[in-house]
């Protein structure tokens, strides 16, 4: 029994490890939900965006809450105010882990905009 | 392929289930197919009318003021964007000379439009001729095409785009006649903002109480290359 006991222990300890070594920790700036709970963002943000980049540039609807700047504004890091400056920065961070590539930031701007405003001005 | 379906895959999606419920299924499919009404709507037609007696020559100031605005480097090597240039005329016989602005006319028929191979190349629903830039794959069709030559090729990556002005390498772009301004329901563009000798006139020519249509019925006014019919929608006065 006791040898059972220390045995699941073990399993429960090196997956409770494991789970925790391997996910990302991600600097996720204001953080927040402003569109959908996490959860739900986490599996459809990209559908989001590949609706309203269509709706965006194609017909001018700009539903600025679903939109990639939005996005940006609240999930920059606070300290650099970037999405991809860094290993642990939100998006690149867990893009990483799902080995899924972005190309979004080759356009779209990766800072807040009142940190490019701010640059602006000097 | 004139106008894109971007509702297409919903459509396939949802056609199916419909097809078997509906009475009516042409009917039912036609409206899941064309959606909800367009933002930019086809009752407006963005143009301007630039009045080449006010436009002083070596006044750069709409060039400068299209830089800051869409976050151009402002360079003119051959290799760099420009929206939009200063271009200097003289008539060898009167020896009159003229400067004026020029930039992508947004044609009513344009011809970068009937070229592009994926697309990218489009019109919105209120004649602001744009790049889609998830669909270009920077062939520059469109470039060779276009007779004002009005398309910039992005040649090296770029850092620090403008958030509302996204641009990147590999892509075409132009004048978009500020149509981030637009859709936020600013009336005015960047460089007609800033021209101080208000020479460039910028509003709906399909609204007949706008000044810009009034000053197209009273004034004369010409398009650039009339003869391809191509119908741009930015007109000059006493070119």
């Amino acid at each position: 029994m006791k040898l059972l006991a220390s045995l699941l222990l073990c399993l429960f300890v090196s997956v409770a490890w494991a789970a925790e070594g391997d996910t990302p920790k991600l600097d996720i700036g204001k953080g927040g939900q402003c569109v959908r709970d996490p959860q739900w963002m986490r599996k459809n943000h990209m559908h989001l965006l590949m609706h309203q980049r269509d709706e965006t540039v194609r017909k001018g609807n700009r539903i600025e809450q679903d939109g990639l700047k939005n996005c940006v504004e609240c999930h920059a890091s606070l300290s650099d105010n970037s999405v991809i400056a860094r290993d642990d920065s939100f998006c690149v961070g867990c893009h990483r882990y799902a080995a899924v590539k972005i190309d979004c930031f080759e356009c779209h701007a990766s800072k807040r905009r009142t940190a490019l405003v701010m640059k602006d001005g000097k | 392929m004139s106008d894109l379906n971007t509702q297409r895959r919903q459509f396939l999606k949802t056609s199916l289930g419909a097809a078997a419920v509906a009475i009516a299924p042409g009917m039912l499919l036609f409206d899941t197919a064309h959606g909800k009404a367009e933002a930019g709507s086809s009752k407006v037609r963005w143009g301007m009318l630039i009045d080449t007696a006010q436009c002083k020559d070596g006044c750069n100031d709409c060039v400068t003021a299209c830089n800051k605005e869409n976050g151009l480097s402002g360079g003119t090597a051959a290799t760099d964007s420009q929206w939009i240039r200063k271009i200097e005329l003289k008539d060898i016989r009167s020896g009159r000379e003229l400067s004026l602005p020029m930039m992508c006319q947004h044609c009513e028929e344009p011809p970068c439009v009937d070229v592009c191979p994926t697309a990218a190349s489009f019109k919105r629903a209120d004649g602001i001729v744009l790049v889609d830039r998830h669909r270009c794959i920077g062939c520059r069709y469109c470039m060779m095409a276009c007779p004002y030559k009005a398309r910039s090729f992005v040649h090296e990556p770029l850092q620090d785009q403008k958030p509302d002005v996204p641009r990147g390498k590999g892509t075409v772009e132009s004048c978009t006649l500020c149509v981030h301004r637009l859709d936020k329901g600013q009336q005015n563009t960047a460089c007609a903002e800033a021209c101080k000798n208000k020479a460039i006139l910028f509003g709906n020519l399909n609204d007949e109480n706008s000044e810009i249509a009034q000053k197209i019925r009273s004034v004369a006014s010409v398009q650039v290359r009339a003869d391809l019919q191509l119908n741009p929608g930015i007109r000059y006065q006493g070119l």
